[in-house]
Parts: C-alpha cells; structure tokens; sequence
C-alpha cells in the first residue's frame, strides 16, 4: 500500500496508515509530523523528509526512513524501531524508554536526552556518524552507540556529552582523548566483555547498513557511565 | 556549640501535670524530637529537631504537648530578620542552596484579600441557592468558532474535547512520589466522588488508580516518568507542566532514596536512580515546539483528550498565554507565586513570579483584546484558600481554578514546610510505609468530599447574592468586585472599581 | 432630571466634548457609569402586516405610567419608511451643529446620502433640552464595502460602533431599514407626543418606559436600543452584565452606554446575524434551560443542542431578570429569564398579537384582546408577519 503525501497534512497520512493497519510507504513526505505517533503494530517506510517528531510515543512496529529525518525522532518512545538511512536533527529520542533507533549518519544536538530504562524495557540508539553536543544529555538508562564512520564532522562527539547523567551506558568508536566528560561519569577503554555487550547490539545494526561486524569491533571503543561514587554533588541545605 | 548553633525555632512544652507517659507523642514523632528516658523515667525533647507539625499536639490524650515559639532570639532588627541571620549561619555552614517547602510564606499582598464582593439589592433579586435551582457545573476547552449544520438545517453537536467538571474546582498536580500513595488514592477517590478532577503530577500514574482515570489528568513533564500509551490513554485531559508557581524556571529532582518500590515502578525508572526533571522541555525551545509537543499528543490519543499547558506566573504572562492559545492547546493553566511545591529552592520560592490575582486578570483581559479568549479555557491555580478566593478568580475571568495545599490541609497536613525531609508524619509527603499507613484514605476522602460540598455550598450562596444562578455568568463579570486600599494601577491590571464607586 | 445639570451642559459642551465637562461637574452621564433600571415594555404586531399607527402603542404605555420615573421612554416602529425602504434608516444625536457638520463628513465617506432631514418634534412642556436630531437615508459605498472586504451589515454596524465610539457628540440611535427608534429622556406617552408617531404607520411597534436609578445625562440613554434593523425593549436588571458585556466586545461591539439592552441588543445581533442562529436558538443560549432540565428533556436530539449550545456560548447565558421584546424585520420575539423573574403577559385578537409587561397595557391597546397567557420562563414567542420567512 502506497501513501502518496503530496497533498495530505500530518493528520490525514496518520488516518491512512491507521486505515491500511500500518503497512504502507509513504511517498513525497514533506515534513508532515507526528508520523505513527503513538502507534503500534506498524510497518512503515517513508520517502522524502518526514516532520519533527516522527514516532513520538511509538508502541511498536518500524519506521524506516530513506532519507534524513528531522527534529525529536521517536520522543517519548515505548517500543518498536526507528531506522534512519540518513542523519537525523536535534533531541532524538528524547526521554525513550523502550525501542531502538538506528540512525546511518550523523545525530544533531542532544540525541538520546534523558533516556530511561526500567527492568527488561531497555532502549537502544545506535548513531552510525558523529553526534551533536550535549549527547546523553540526563541520561538516567539505556545505551546510545556512537560509531563514527564516514562523518563530515572531526569529532565523535560534539561538547558537553554526557552532562548530568545518572544511568545508563554510552560506547564512543573512539579513544575521545580530545573529549571532555564531566566529573560525575567514569570512561574507559572498552573491555572484552563490553564489545561482547557491543556484538549484540550492534548485529541488527550492521545488516540493516550491510556494514562489516568484526571491522567495527576491531576498533577502539570508549565506554561512559555515570559514577555512583560521585554523584552530583548535594547542592542543597534545608530551611 | 558553635557559631553554627541555630537556637531551635520552637520550644516544646510539656505539662508534667498532664502527662501520663503513655509515649504516643515518642511513637508519632518521625523526626525524634520526643524521648523516653529509661533511666529517669520521663520524657525528654530535642527542640531542634521540632517542625511544628502539630502531629503530637494533635495525638497527646490529655492534651499535655504545646508547641511554642522559642522565645530566645537574636537581638530585634527591622532589617536583619532572626530568618536573614539564620539563612546565613545555615549556608556558612553548609554552603548549599536553601531548599523549601510549600509556598511563598513571606508578607506579599495578597490581592484576594483586598478585593470584595458584590450583592444584589432591590434593582434585581439574590437567589435563594438552598431552594432554587443553582448551577456551578463547568466544561473546559475550546469552543467552536463556526455552527455547522447538516442538510435539514439541525446543528451538528460535535465539540472539541471537553472537560467537564460539577463544580468549578480541581486538584493540582502532586506526584506520586512527593505525595504518599494514600494521599494520591484519597485525592482519586474524592474527585471521583465529587464530579471533578484530580491531576497525577509528573510521577505517572499508579496501575491501581487507573480505575480513576475520567476523573484524571495526567501530566507530562520534562522529565517525561511514566509517560506511555496506556498513560496518555487512562486520563480525561492531558497536562504538559511547563513550569509551577513556586518554582518557575526550574525543574525538579526527587532523589534516588525516594524512588523505591512502587514509585520507581510508576515513573519507569530504576529504584535508587535519581528522578530528575529538567528545568525546560527539551524539545521545547520556542514557542513553536509547544505546538508540536501539543500536537504530538493529540495525535497520539486521537484528538479525544484535551490538552492543557500549565506555566508559572512570570512577569510576561499576558503575552506567554496568548502563544499558548495560539498552540493548540484546549486549555491553560496559570500557577500563582505562592503556590505550594514539595521542594523548591528557597530563592526562587520567595522572589520569583506573580501573583495569581493580577496574572489572571492581565491573562484574561489579553485573551479578550486579542479576540482569542473563546479559543481556551483558563485555570488558576497558587494559593487559593477558600471559596471566596474561587469566586474571585472567577469573577476576573478564571473559568476554573485548581487547589491543592488546601486539598493537602483537609487530609492534615499543618503546612510545617518540610516535604522535603520525606518525613511527613501526617503521611502526606513521605514514602515511609510506617507514616503513609497513618493517611486513612477513607477519611482522608471523606474529608476532601466534605471540604469541596461546603466550598460548593458556599459558592452558591455568593452566587445567589449577586442574582446569579449560573457559574457561567460570574466567569469575568468584574462588575461584581471592588477593590479596597488599592492603587490606581492596581486596580487597572485587575480591572476593577474601588469600593464607593 | 436636574436643570442645572442641564443648563451647564448646554453652555459648555460647544465644542462637542460634553463628557469631559461632565467630569468637571463631577456627574457622569451614562456610559461612563452603569445605571441599573426597572421598567415598562409593551409591543404589537400586525401578522398580516397592516399599517398600525403609532398612536396606538402609545396608549399601551398609559396605564404602565407608574412603572416609568420620566427619564427615558421610546418606541420603535417597523414598516414604517416604505418609500425608503432600501436604504438604511440613521438617526442621530447630535450635541450641536459643529458636531452635526464633523458627522455628515464621516457619513459622506461610507455612504451615499438619499435623503437627510430633521425629525419632526413638537414642542411640549414635559420634553426639554433636546439635542439636535436628524435623520438620514443611506446607501454604503460599494468601494469602501469592498476595501473592507465586509458583507453589507456588518459594514452598516461598523459604521455604526465608529461614530458612537469616535465622534464626540454624535450618536446614532437607529439604523435599520424600514424602521425607527424614536426615544428621549421623559414619560413615554410624552415622547410619543414629542415625536409625533401618529403620524407613523407600521406593521410592528416595541415601546419602553425607564425607571433608571439615577439621571442619565443625556437621551442616548433612553431605549428601545437598537443596532441595524434590530431593536430591543427590556425590563429587569441582568447579573450576567460585565460577563456578557466582556465577551462580545471581543467581537467588535463597543459597549459605550453601558445597559442590558444594549448589550442584549449586541448578543442577539451576533447570535442570530453573525452566528446564524435561529430565533429558537438564540433564546436557548440567553435564557439556556438549566442543565437538570435539558438531562431530563425527552427529545434526545433537543437536549443535544441545547447542550450544545450552552457549551458553545457559555458566556453569553444571561442572568437575573429580565423581559425582552425583540424587534426585527419582519416580526417580534419576547422572552423571559428562564426563572421569569419579570411579568410579561401576550393577547390577541384576530391577526394582531400584543405583548406587554401588563395586562392593562394589553386592553388599552385592544380591550376585546383574547387568550390572555403568560410565557413561561425561557419560552420565546416568536411571532412573524405571514409573507416573511425570515
């Protein structure tokens, strides 16, 4: 089933794809938002530029996108999988708390903000280039993989990452010797048993993007995560 | 001691006369300001640790127990309030920030209080509320602009999603998590009771109250805890909390020492992870992203929840509310400076905001020169203290207002200012079995029920003296206030006469 | 109504800015106070739209006397400009003769003026300081109706709002086509004398007499109050004033006097003209029935918009008392306050129906009237004359 979006705003293409079930591609998309917002159940792939909050609160199914997409991918998402054969624009995966992202090239500015996990709902943001500045932003669960490959940018990873996290893990393809992390979080070099973690994220990953496993494992990957015997200091005093 | 040493703000007094040592008062105090001295055989206090929650006043059988105010005190000064020194000894100390509780306790105009209320006499009748017919029932949400009909000329009677409330009264966000379970199930269970709402705050919702949800507002926060399908679903009306009345500017953090058991399974987060909400919306930079996360939402319940913004009282709000109209959003939701919050920096509590009174009438009056005021609905909330301060608000223009500290006071709570310590002994703000198992809910339900009928009841009766039998009539009628020891341009932001005029 | 108020009036406001040295005299006249007023309607209407003279709406008002305290009464006639009937009928106050010229230049920019001349008076002792009063016919210029991108009416009633609001000492009191309100400060039956309605032929006639609180100041005051060819009379003192007053300004009325009829006169005309509610459907949303009714009401479909309504124009249910004669083209409408807390009595006879807050009223029009009945509380009586399906 087909979905030509020239002519049809973002409420109009939700009806037609709750029409035919989920499964459609979706043609001419022209920043259109709120795509599959809060669906389930959902196979769809879009051609051309879908709008800002593209998955937002996503219950399951996947979106797959061929092309770039813009702001705030799957805010607030539940379940289900994001794939982007593009780069992907500001606070992706905002507070996500189940799901994947898979993202081929570059992240904007505070992916993977204040993403969350609780018990087996663990969510999962693989950036196949660089990410912007304030990546992990709060991050208080799930794991964000940056690999660096083919990116535009010098850096794996812009200014600020990891601020303010509180849980969670972030893997880096990178000895990041020019990143500064904050005091709250440790990093380290990735161990045997972290890429052995790395494989069983990244599988789905490298064939979705026909990508070489062993290649990407080879490399140097640093590892982030918030340092319980550090936490952000207690700042307050009661009156 | 040291330069440290804060004499104890209050003194526990004791008639020895009176006292039987039952140690109730040791067993009710969670902050262990009451010992039993095996030795001796008699009760002691630790002043210091004294909150003045009134709790063993309340529960000593022979009435033994007067909390007073110490009279030992720094030497009188005008200027340098015993509270200015104290302040000062606590961050020399600490160097930490000061955290509070509740809300803005200092000597601010209270606008509400200034502001009287009109009676008919002789040229149109007061209406009886006891014995004729008097309306107080209220929707909220937008109204259609255009009247559409179908081919034989009949209205089609379809209407944007709508609130619909007996009264115009609803209870504020608090989150499970800086409220007990008890104290959420009481608040459910009486807006289930009373036709109204209750608002889950920004902690999720608990799947046992979800049996509540037409009578639930559930809330959307920055830090998004427990925001899922099922979530977004279970209520009537979805809130997004773009900032509180006591706090506006900044977020929230419920530390990992509270997020245990049920609460961290409601938020979704792991137990002992801190729940920390940042002071914006990170996909909310300008006003145009409001739209879109108003938008998102619709589209995820399919355009049947309305959908509130709720913003603190800040200097700009004439014009903030107005872009929040214009975003599509169903309703707004104004908190006043002195609303009440389970930890908010001291600072910022005290010295940041408006008051609700003037920011409701400038809102209001906006609204209307912008020819825009039908588009949403207007709730006010921070601080409203009786009936009389709801018909007020209403009479400026609120279309309903939202209580909470007055709701938390009906179910016992004696506004100590220490929700912060978690140690409510009242088991109000606390996540300690042992002090929530002291919240019945049954009569804390009862009671909510009760104080809601008696405002109702009082409404009504104000209502009937201005010869008005309909809530509808009072919303914006500032004909029916008068201002008393008010400036002019006091007076022209809440746009009404003096009194004698 | 003082003469010494009066008198400085006359002397001061030449130069068109009365309000102003009304301040000086620490006494406001109306529209910069509210007055709350008691008072007397009464109305007839001929179904087969025969001529009625106005002699005879003026005899209604006689037996009402006591229910006027002399500062205000008027009338309003339908049908009575028939070889003018297609242009828009405007009368004016005016304060003097500069403000008089100031207005004709304003008018000459929106409209073709077909015919301008003074209403015809007569002197009585009881009527005295009258402001200067002037009708004219009009046509609105196509080129401004098109540059204001406006549907005829609603140009009208701009046109209307900017003199009122804008140009001191003019005062438009009647705008409609084929029709007239003619009122003043003083006893009705003394304003129709004043006026000389018997000399007035038409098919429908509202009259009111005022019991104001305090002196209005000046006759722009006195009712029916009337915008386009809509004309109401009004008794009782709504609560709902500044909550209705507040809404409908919204939507470019101006609420310069500050009375319940002219604002009841701005909800129907936005109700029934810009909404396009039916007569049944206005009256539903100002005298909407109480919510346990419409629960209760049988018809499903008819709770359903009555719900509907009340949540579509919560703010524009009226409260308090009042009884309504609405005038329109083609028909009258009375209503109660669904509590009906003001009298209001309807008779007929033949193909004539009359209304009035009194019975007596009623016989002194017609004393073989039949079938004398109350409405009930929220229960408009729409009577329309036979060809007209408006």
């Amino acid at each position: 089933m087909t979905i030509d979006a020239a002519d049809l705003d973002y409420r109009c293409i939700n009806e037609e794809i709750r029409k035919v079930d989920g499964k459609c591609i979706i043609t001419s998309c022209l920043g259109q938002r709120f795509i599959a917002s809060g669906m389930s159940n959902i196979d769809i792939e879009i051609e051309g530029i879908p709008g800002n909050a593209l998955g937002s609160y996503l219950n399951g199914g996947t979106i797959t996108v061929h092309g770039n997409a813009q702001d705030a991918v799957g805010d607030t998402m539940n379940d289900g999988k994001i794939v982007v054969h593009g780069n992907i624009g500001d606070a992706a995966g905002y507070a996500m708390r189940g799901g994947r992202i898979y993202i081929k090239g570059d992240a904007g500015y505070r992916a993977g903000i204040h993403m969350k996990e609780y018990q087996e709902k663990v969510p999962l943001m693989i950036i196949g280039g660089s990410a912007g500045s304030f990546l992990g932003e709060y991050q208080s669960g799930g794991v964000i993989i940056v690999l660096n490959l083919n990116s535009r940018r010098q850096k794996s990873v812009g200014f600020f990452p990891c601020t303010g996290m509180h849980g969670g893990k972030v893997f880096l393809r990178s000895r990041c010797e020019d990143v500064v992390f904050p005091p709250q979080v440790i990093r380290r070099s990735a161990t045997d048993e972290d890429r052995n973690e790395l494989r069983s994220y990244l599988e789905e990953y490298c064939d979705l993007f026909s990508l070489d496993l062993e290649e990407i494992l080879f490399s140097e990957f640093t590892v982030v995560t918030p340092d319980s015997k550090n936490p952000y200091r207690r700042m307050y005093v009661a009156n | 001691m040291s330069i440290d040493f804060i004499s104890p703000e209050f003194d526990v007094s004791r008639n020895e006369s009176r006292c039987i040592k039952c140690r109730i008062c040791v067993r009710e105090c969670a902050n262990g300001v009451h010992i039993f001295d095996e030795k001796r055989g008699i009760l002691i206090s630790d002043e210091t640790k004294c909150v003045n929650c009134q709790r063993c006043v309340s529960f000593c059988p022979t009435r033994a127990l007067k909390i007073i105010k110490n009279p030992n005190g720094l030497k009188s000064n005008a200027n340098w309030c015993s509270d200015s020194v104290n302040e000062i000894f606590k961050q020399s100390s600490s160097g930490g920030v000061l955290l509070s509780s509740m809300g803005n306790p200092k000597k601010y105009p209270v606008y509400f209080d200034r502001i009287l209320i009109n009676a008919s006499q002789v040229t149109n009748p007061p209406i009886d509320p006891l014995r004729e017919p008097m309306e107080t029932k209220v929707f909220l949400g937008k109204k259609s602009d255009v009247i559409e009909r179908d081919s034989d000329g009949k209205i089609k009677c379809s209407t944007e999603p709508q609130i619909e409330l007996s009264m115009p009264i609803m209870f504020s966000a608090m989150s499970y998590g800086s409220i007990s379970y008890n104290a959420h199930a009481a608040l459910a269970r009486a807006a289930t009771e009373l036709g109204i709402l209750y608002n889950t705050g920004e902690g999720g919702l608990h799947e046992d109250f979800y049996v509540y949800g037409k009578n639930t507002i559930v809330q959307v926060a920055s830090g998004r805890f427990g925001v899922h399908e099922d979530y977004l679903e279970a209520g009537c009306a979805i809130e997004i909390k773009m900032g509180q009345g006591a706090k506006p500017g900044i977020g929230g953090h419920l530390p990992g020492a509270k997020i245990v058991g049920d609460v961290a399974k409601t938020r979704m987060i792991a137990e002992g992870s801190d729940a920390i909400s940042p002071a914006p919306h990170h996909d909310i930079y300008s006003i145009e992203d409001l739209r879109q996360l108003v938008f998102s939402l619709k589209e995820a319940t399919n355009y049947k929840k309305p959908v509130i913004v709720k913003v603190a009282a800040v200097h700009n709000i004439a014009a903030i509310a107005s872009g929040i109209a214009r975003s599509g959003a169903d309703i707004i939701a104004i908190d006043g400076f002195r609303g009440g919050t389970g930890a908010a920096p001291t600072r910022i509590r005290d010295n940041v905001g408006i008051p609700i009174e003037l920011a409701i009438a400038s809102v209001d009056q906006h609204l209307r020169n912008e020819g825009i005021r039908n588009n949403i609905s207007l709730v006010a909330g921070g601080s409203i203290r009786s009936s009389a301060d709801v018909v007020k608000a209403i009479a400026l223009g609120a279309d309903a207002v939202y209580v909470a500290s007055a709701a938390l006071i009906a179910m016992g709570c004696h506004l100590c200012r220490n929700c912060q310590s978690g140690k409510c002994n009242w088991g109000i703000a606390t996540q300690r079995a042992e002090l929530v198992s002291r919240l019945d809910v049954e009569v804390a339900k009862t009671r909510l029920v009760n104080l809601m009928t008696a405002w109702r009841h009082e409404i009504m009766e104000m209502m009937g003296g201005m010869g008005i039998n309909s809530i509808e009539a009072l919303k914006g009628n500032r004909l029916m206030l008068r201002g008393i020891g008010m400036t002019e341009k006091e007076l022209e932001i809440l746009g009404i006469s003096h009194a004698g005029e | 109504m003082s003469k010494g108020v009066h008198y400085r009036m006359g002397k001061l406001c030449d130069n068109g800015r009365l309000f102003v040295f009304m301040k000086d005299a620490l006494m406001k006249r109306e529209g910069e106070v509210r007055i709350p007023s008691g008072c007397a309607i009464a109305a007839v209407i001929s179904r087969k739209k025969e001529n009625i003279p106005g002699s005879l709406i003026i005899k209604a008002m006689g037996p009402m006397h006591d229910r006027s305290n002399g500062l205000g009464g008027g009338f309003a006639g339908y049908g009575i400009y028939p070889e003018y009937k297609d242009f828009y009928a405007m009368h004016l106050f005016f304060d003097n003769r500069d403000s008089r010229k100031a207005c004709e230049v304003f008018i000459k920019e929106y409209f073709e003026i077909v015919k301008s001349e003074v209403i015809p008076t007569r002197k009585i002792p009881s009527i005295t300081d009258e402001p200067i009063i002037w009708r004219y016919f009009l046509h609105p210029l196509m080129s401004m109706m098109l540059s204001l991108q406006l549907d005829e009416k609603s140009f009208v009633a701009r046109a209307v709002m900017k003199i009122n609001t804008e140009l001191d000492g003019a005062y438009v009191f009647s705008s409609g086509k084929n029709m007239g309100t003619f009122k003043a400060v003083g006893y009705p039956e003394d304003v129709g004398l004043f006026y000389r309605l018997e000399e007035y032929e038409g098919y429908s006639w509202t009259a009111h007499g005022r019991y104001p609180t305090n002196t209005p100041g000046w006759w722009g005051g006195a009712h029916p109050f009337s915008l386009l060819d809509y004309s109401v009379v009004h008794n009782g003192e709504i609560s709902s004033y500044d909550a209705n007053r507040r809404f409908i300004e919204m939507y470019g009325y101006k609420c310069n006097l500050q009375t319940d009829t002219e604002v009841i006169t701005y909800i129907l005309d936005y109700l029934i003209r810009v909404k396009g509610l039916t007569l049944n459907e206005a009256a539903n949303v100002i005298a909407a029935p109480f919510w346990s009714t419409i629960n209760g009401e049988k018809d499903r479909r008819e709770s359903e918009i009555h719900a509907y309504l009340r949540k579509t124009f919560p703010s524009l249910l009226i409260t308090g008392p009042f009884s309504i004669v609405l005038g329109f083209e083609g028909g009258i409408m009375a209503l109660n306050d669904r509590l009906k807390l003001r009298s209001m009595v309807v008779g007929e006879m033949r193909d004539r129906v009359y209304i009035a807050s009194e019975e007596a009223s009623i016989r002194a029009m017609d004393d073989s009237a039949k079938e004398i009945w109350a409405p009930a509380g929220g229960q408009p009586v729409i009577v329309r004359v036979e060809d007209e399906r408006a």
